[in-house]
Protein backbone atom coordinates (compact mmCIF):
# COMPACT_ATOMS: atom_id res chain seq x y z
CA UNK A 1 0.00 0.00 0.00
CA UNK A 2 2.76 2.43 0.93
CA UNK A 3 4.54 1.56 -2.30
CA UNK A 4 1.44 2.35 -4.39
CA UNK A 5 0.88 5.63 -2.54
CA UNK A 6 4.52 6.65 -3.02
CA UNK A 7 4.34 6.06 -6.79
CA UNK A 8 1.16 8.12 -7.04
CA UNK A 9 2.67 10.83 -4.87
CA UNK A 10 5.66 11.23 -7.15
CA UNK A 11 3.49 11.28 -10.30
CA UNK A 12 1.18 13.86 -8.75
CA UNK A 13 4.28 15.84 -7.75
CA UNK A 14 5.46 15.76 -11.35
CA UNK A 15 2.14 17.23 -12.48
CA UNK A 16 2.31 19.83 -9.71
CA UNK A 17 5.84 20.79 -10.79
CA UNK A 18 4.72 21.28 -14.40
CA UNK A 19 1.78 23.48 -13.37
CA UNK A 20 3.98 25.43 -10.95
CA UNK A 21 6.41 26.01 -13.82
CA UNK A 22 3.58 27.35 -16.01
CA UNK A 23 2.46 29.72 -13.26
CA UNK A 24 6.04 30.80 -12.57
CA UNK A 25 6.78 31.40 -16.24
CA UNK A 26 3.69 33.57 -16.77
CA UNK A 27 3.53 35.51 -13.49
CA UNK A 28 7.01 35.24 -11.99
CA UNK A 29 9.49 35.58 -14.84
CA UNK A 30 8.52 39.13 -15.89
CA UNK A 31 9.30 40.30 -12.32
CA UNK A 32 12.62 38.41 -12.29
CA UNK A 33 13.54 40.22 -15.51
CA UNK A 34 12.59 43.61 -14.06
CA UNK A 35 14.83 42.89 -11.07
CA UNK A 36 17.75 41.87 -13.29
CA UNK A 37 17.30 44.98 -15.42
CA UNK A 38 17.52 47.05 -12.24
CA UNK A 39 20.70 45.22 -11.23
CA UNK A 40 22.23 45.87 -14.67
CA UNK A 41 21.37 49.53 -14.26
CA UNK A 42 23.20 49.66 -10.91
CA UNK A 43 26.24 47.91 -12.40
CA UNK A 44 26.28 50.24 -15.41
CA UNK A 45 26.26 53.28 -13.10
CA UNK A 46 29.41 52.13 -11.33
CA UNK A 47 31.12 51.88 -14.71
CA UNK A 48 32.05 48.23 -14.18
CA UNK A 49 31.85 45.81 -17.13
CA UNK A 50 28.63 43.73 -17.24
CA UNK A 51 28.67 40.39 -15.39
CA UNK A 52 29.68 37.35 -17.42
CA UNK A 53 26.76 34.90 -17.81
CA UNK A 54 27.52 31.26 -17.01
CA UNK A 55 24.04 30.17 -18.03
CA UNK A 56 22.04 32.30 -20.45
CA UNK A 57 18.84 34.00 -19.29
CA UNK A 58 16.94 32.05 -21.93
CA UNK A 59 17.95 28.73 -20.37
CA UNK A 60 17.44 29.99 -16.83
CA UNK A 61 13.86 31.05 -17.38
CA UNK A 62 12.80 27.92 -19.28
CA UNK A 63 14.79 24.71 -18.79
CA UNK A 64 16.37 25.79 -15.50
CA UNK A 65 13.09 26.97 -14.01
CA UNK A 66 11.26 23.80 -15.12
CA UNK A 67 14.02 21.58 -13.70
CA UNK A 68 13.78 23.29 -10.34
CA UNK A 69 10.00 23.26 -10.01
CA UNK A 70 9.61 19.68 -11.29
CA UNK A 71 12.41 18.28 -9.12
CA UNK A 72 10.95 19.93 -6.06
CA UNK A 73 7.43 18.86 -7.07
CA UNK A 74 8.40 15.17 -7.34
CA UNK A 75 10.28 15.27 -4.02
CA UNK A 76 7.46 17.05 -2.18
CA UNK A 77 4.83 14.80 -3.80
CA UNK A 78 6.68 11.69 -2.65
CA UNK A 79 7.14 13.07 0.85
CA UNK A 80 3.47 14.08 0.91
CA UNK A 81 2.37 10.53 0.08
CA UNK A 82 4.35 9.14 3.04
CA UNK A 83 2.87 11.64 5.47
CA UNK A 84 -0.50 10.76 3.94
CA UNK A 85 0.08 7.05 4.50
CA UNK A 86 0.54 7.85 8.18
CA UNK A 87 -2.30 10.38 8.46
CA UNK A 88 -4.99 8.41 6.61
CA UNK A 89 -7.46 6.97 9.10
CA UNK A 90 -6.01 9.13 11.87
CA UNK A 91 -7.76 12.44 11.09
CA UNK A 92 -11.24 12.00 12.55
CA UNK A 93 -13.67 10.67 9.97
CA UNK A 94 -11.92 12.29 7.00
CA UNK A 95 -12.02 10.13 3.87
CA UNK A 96 -9.36 9.76 1.18
CA UNK A 97 -9.88 13.09 -0.59
CA UNK A 98 -10.54 15.19 2.51
CA UNK A 99 -7.38 13.84 4.18
CA UNK A 100 -5.30 14.90 1.16
CA UNK A 101 -6.92 18.35 1.04
CA UNK A 102 -6.32 18.94 4.77
CA UNK A 103 -2.69 17.81 4.56
CA UNK A 104 -1.99 20.03 1.54
CA UNK A 105 -3.55 23.03 3.25
CA UNK A 106 -1.47 22.39 6.37
CA UNK A 107 1.69 21.97 4.26
CA UNK A 108 1.10 25.23 2.38
CA UNK A 109 0.39 27.09 5.62
CA UNK A 110 3.33 25.77 7.64
CA UNK A 111 5.98 25.46 4.93
CA UNK A 112 5.18 28.48 2.77
CA UNK A 113 2.66 30.96 4.17
CA UNK A 114 3.70 31.39 7.81
CA UNK A 115 7.51 31.39 7.22
CA UNK A 116 6.84 33.86 4.36
CA UNK A 117 5.54 36.43 6.86
CA UNK A 118 9.05 36.59 8.37
CA UNK A 119 11.37 35.74 5.47
CA UNK A 120 9.51 36.38 2.20
CA UNK A 121 10.78 35.42 -1.24
CA UNK A 122 13.17 37.92 -2.79
CA UNK A 123 13.94 38.66 -6.44
CA UNK A 124 17.51 38.82 -7.77
CA UNK A 125 19.39 41.94 -6.57
CA UNK A 126 17.57 41.88 -3.21
CA UNK A 127 19.86 40.16 -0.72
CA UNK A 128 23.59 40.46 -0.11
CA UNK A 129 25.84 37.55 -1.17
CA UNK A 130 27.74 37.97 2.11
CA UNK A 131 24.76 36.97 4.23
CA UNK A 132 23.53 34.01 2.15
CA UNK A 133 24.65 31.39 4.72
CA UNK A 134 22.92 33.19 7.57
CA UNK A 135 19.75 33.78 5.55
CA UNK A 136 19.57 30.15 4.40
CA UNK A 137 19.84 28.97 8.01
CA UNK A 138 17.18 31.42 9.21
CA UNK A 139 14.83 30.46 6.37
CA UNK A 140 14.95 26.71 7.02
CA UNK A 141 14.93 27.35 10.77
CA UNK A 142 11.71 29.31 10.47
CA UNK A 143 10.11 26.48 8.46
CA UNK A 144 11.22 23.91 11.04
CA UNK A 145 9.86 25.97 13.94
CA UNK A 146 6.51 26.44 12.19
CA UNK A 147 6.10 22.74 11.35
CA UNK A 148 7.09 21.68 14.87
CA UNK A 149 4.73 24.26 16.39
CA UNK A 150 1.91 22.78 14.31
CA UNK A 151 2.72 19.21 15.36
CA UNK A 152 2.80 20.34 19.01
CA UNK A 153 -0.55 22.10 18.55
CA UNK A 154 -2.24 18.98 17.17
CA UNK A 155 -0.95 16.97 20.13
CA UNK A 156 -2.27 19.54 22.58
CA UNK A 157 -5.63 19.47 20.84
CA UNK A 158 -5.79 15.69 21.17
CA UNK A 159 -4.66 15.83 24.78
CA UNK A 160 -7.41 18.24 25.86
CA UNK A 161 -10.15 16.98 23.55
CA UNK A 162 -12.12 15.17 26.24
CA UNK A 163 -11.59 17.69 29.02
CA UNK A 164 -12.30 20.88 27.05
CA UNK A 165 -14.44 19.64 24.17
CA UNK A 166 -13.59 19.87 20.47
CA UNK A 167 -14.13 23.64 20.12
CA UNK A 168 -12.10 24.81 23.11
CA UNK A 169 -9.36 22.23 22.55
CA UNK A 170 -9.08 23.60 19.00
CA UNK A 171 -8.79 27.15 20.33
CA UNK A 172 -6.12 26.11 22.83
CA UNK A 173 -4.13 24.37 20.08
CA UNK A 174 -4.47 27.37 17.76
CA UNK A 175 -3.34 29.73 20.52
CA UNK A 176 -0.24 27.63 21.21
CA UNK A 177 0.64 27.64 17.51
CA UNK A 178 0.21 31.41 17.16
CA UNK A 179 2.18 32.20 20.34
CA UNK A 180 5.12 29.90 19.45
CA UNK A 181 5.35 31.31 15.93
CA UNK A 182 4.98 34.92 17.12
CA UNK A 183 7.70 34.56 19.76
CA UNK A 184 10.04 32.90 17.24
CA UNK A 185 9.44 35.68 14.73
CA UNK A 186 10.13 38.34 17.37
CA UNK A 187 13.39 36.69 18.45
CA UNK A 188 14.83 35.78 15.04
CA UNK A 189 16.75 38.63 13.37
CA UNK A 190 15.13 40.66 10.62
CA UNK A 191 16.55 40.63 7.09
CA UNK A 192 16.38 44.07 5.45
CA UNK A 193 18.51 43.93 2.34
CA UNK A 194 16.43 45.60 -0.35
CA UNK A 195 18.77 48.06 -2.13
CA UNK A 196 17.79 51.73 -2.18
CA UNK A 197 15.69 52.62 -5.22
CA UNK A 198 14.50 49.06 -5.95
CA UNK A 199 10.99 49.36 -7.44
CA UNK A 200 8.47 48.50 -4.70
CA UNK A 201 5.87 47.34 -7.22
CA UNK A 202 8.26 44.76 -8.67
CA UNK A 203 9.03 43.48 -5.16
CA UNK A 204 5.33 43.18 -4.33
CA UNK A 205 4.43 41.41 -7.56
CA UNK A 206 7.40 39.08 -7.29
CA UNK A 207 6.40 38.02 -3.79
CA UNK A 208 2.78 37.57 -4.82
CA UNK A 209 3.91 35.41 -7.74
CA UNK A 210 6.07 33.33 -5.39
CA UNK A 211 3.08 32.68 -3.13
CA UNK A 212 1.02 31.77 -6.20
CA UNK A 213 3.64 29.27 -7.39
CA UNK A 214 3.71 27.52 -4.02
CA UNK A 215 -0.09 27.59 -3.82
CA UNK A 216 -0.26 25.98 -7.28
CA UNK A 217 2.17 23.29 -6.13
CA UNK A 218 0.23 22.37 -2.98
CA UNK A 219 -3.22 22.79 -4.48
CA UNK A 220 -2.34 20.37 -7.26
CA UNK A 221 -0.80 17.87 -4.87
CA UNK A 222 -3.75 18.10 -2.47
CA UNK A 223 -6.49 17.67 -5.05
CA UNK A 224 -4.81 15.29 -7.51
CA UNK A 225 -3.36 13.04 -4.81
CA UNK A 226 -6.75 12.90 -3.09
CA UNK A 227 -8.36 11.67 -6.31
CA UNK A 228 -5.58 9.13 -6.93
CA UNK A 229 -5.62 7.88 -3.34
CA UNK A 230 -9.38 7.44 -3.34
CA UNK A 231 -9.24 5.17 -6.39
CA UNK A 232 -6.66 3.14 -4.54
CA UNK A 233 -8.13 3.08 -1.05
CA UNK A 234 -11.85 2.96 -1.78
CA UNK A 235 -12.37 1.52 -5.25
CA UNK A 236 -15.93 0.47 -4.34
CA UNK A 237 -16.94 4.12 -4.13
CA UNK A 238 -16.48 4.50 -7.85
CA UNK A 239 -19.44 2.25 -8.58
CA UNK A 240 -21.77 5.10 -7.72
CA UNK A 241 -23.43 6.64 -4.71
CA UNK A 242 -24.67 4.38 -1.98
CA UNK A 243 -28.49 4.04 -1.69
CA UNK A 244 -28.60 6.12 1.49
CA UNK A 245 -26.66 8.96 -0.15
CA UNK A 246 -29.12 8.94 -3.05
CA UNK A 247 -32.01 9.30 -0.66
CA UNK A 248 -30.30 12.14 1.17
CA UNK A 249 -29.73 14.11 -2.03
CA UNK B 1 -23.76 19.46 10.09
CA UNK B 2 -20.19 18.33 9.95
CA UNK B 3 -21.18 15.23 8.01
CA UNK B 4 -21.77 17.38 4.94
CA UNK B 5 -18.05 18.22 4.91
CA UNK B 6 -17.11 14.58 4.62
CA UNK B 7 -17.27 12.64 1.40
CA UNK B 8 -20.64 11.04 0.96
CA UNK B 9 -19.54 7.45 0.85
CA UNK B 10 -17.21 7.50 3.78
CA UNK B 11 -19.72 5.77 5.99
CA UNK B 12 -17.12 3.12 6.67
CA UNK B 13 -13.92 5.08 7.25
CA UNK B 14 -11.11 2.58 7.44
CA UNK B 15 -8.61 2.81 10.25
CA UNK B 16 -4.94 3.67 9.74
CA UNK B 17 -3.37 1.87 6.77
CA UNK B 18 0.27 2.00 7.80
CA UNK B 19 2.09 1.72 11.11
CA UNK B 20 4.95 4.12 11.93
CA UNK B 21 7.31 1.13 11.99
CA UNK B 22 6.38 0.16 8.44
CA UNK B 23 6.80 3.76 7.25
CA UNK B 24 10.16 4.46 8.89
CA UNK B 25 12.51 3.20 6.13
CA UNK B 26 10.48 4.99 3.44
CA UNK B 27 10.46 8.17 5.49
CA UNK B 28 14.23 8.11 6.06
CA UNK B 29 14.94 7.50 2.39
CA UNK B 30 12.51 10.19 1.22
CA UNK B 31 13.83 12.61 3.81
CA UNK B 32 17.40 12.18 2.60
CA UNK B 33 16.29 12.53 -1.03
CA UNK B 34 14.29 15.65 -0.25
CA UNK B 35 17.20 17.19 1.62
CA UNK B 36 19.51 16.51 -1.32
CA UNK B 37 17.08 17.97 -3.85
CA UNK B 38 16.36 21.01 -1.76
CA UNK B 39 20.10 21.43 -1.44
CA UNK B 40 20.66 21.40 -5.20
CA UNK B 41 17.65 23.52 -6.06
CA UNK B 42 17.81 25.74 -3.02
CA UNK B 43 21.39 26.22 -1.96
CA UNK B 44 24.20 24.68 -4.08
CA UNK B 45 26.66 27.53 -4.23
CA UNK B 46 29.49 29.36 -2.57
CA UNK B 47 31.15 27.84 0.48
CA UNK B 48 28.79 24.85 0.58
CA UNK B 49 29.17 23.98 -3.12
CA UNK B 50 29.56 20.27 -3.92
CA UNK B 51 30.12 20.63 -7.64
CA UNK B 52 32.87 23.01 -8.73
CA UNK B 53 31.95 26.42 -10.08
CA UNK B 54 28.42 27.73 -9.94
CA UNK B 55 26.80 26.17 -13.04
CA UNK B 56 24.22 24.22 -11.01
CA UNK B 57 23.52 27.32 -8.98
CA UNK B 58 23.03 29.43 -12.10
CA UNK B 59 20.99 26.78 -13.95
CA UNK B 60 18.15 26.67 -11.39
CA UNK B 61 18.66 30.33 -10.45
CA UNK B 62 15.13 31.49 -11.34
CA UNK B 63 13.42 28.51 -9.70
CA UNK B 64 15.25 29.18 -6.45
CA UNK B 65 14.22 32.83 -6.34
CA UNK B 66 10.62 32.19 -7.37
CA UNK B 67 10.05 29.25 -5.03
CA UNK B 68 11.13 31.48 -2.16
CA UNK B 69 14.57 30.14 -1.26
CA UNK B 70 17.14 32.68 -0.12
CA UNK B 71 19.69 33.68 -2.75
CA UNK B 72 22.31 36.30 -3.35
Amino acid sequence: MVRSLLIRGMLVGLLAGVLAFAFAYVFGEPQVQHAIDFEDLLVARTGAPPEHELVSRGVQRTLGLATGTIALGVALGGMFSLVYAYAYGRIGVAGARLTAAILALVAFTTITLVPFTKYPANPPTVGSPDTIDKRTLLYFGMIAITVLAFVAATRIRREYLERLGAWNAGIAAGAVFVVVVAVAQLILPAVNETPAGFPADVLYRFRLASLGINATLWLTIGLAFGAAAERLLAPADRRGPAPSAELAS
Amino acid sequence: MSETLVERHSGAVAGPIASPKELLPYAIFAGVLLALLVYFVGAEEGAASLIGGSSVHEFVHDARHLLGFPCH
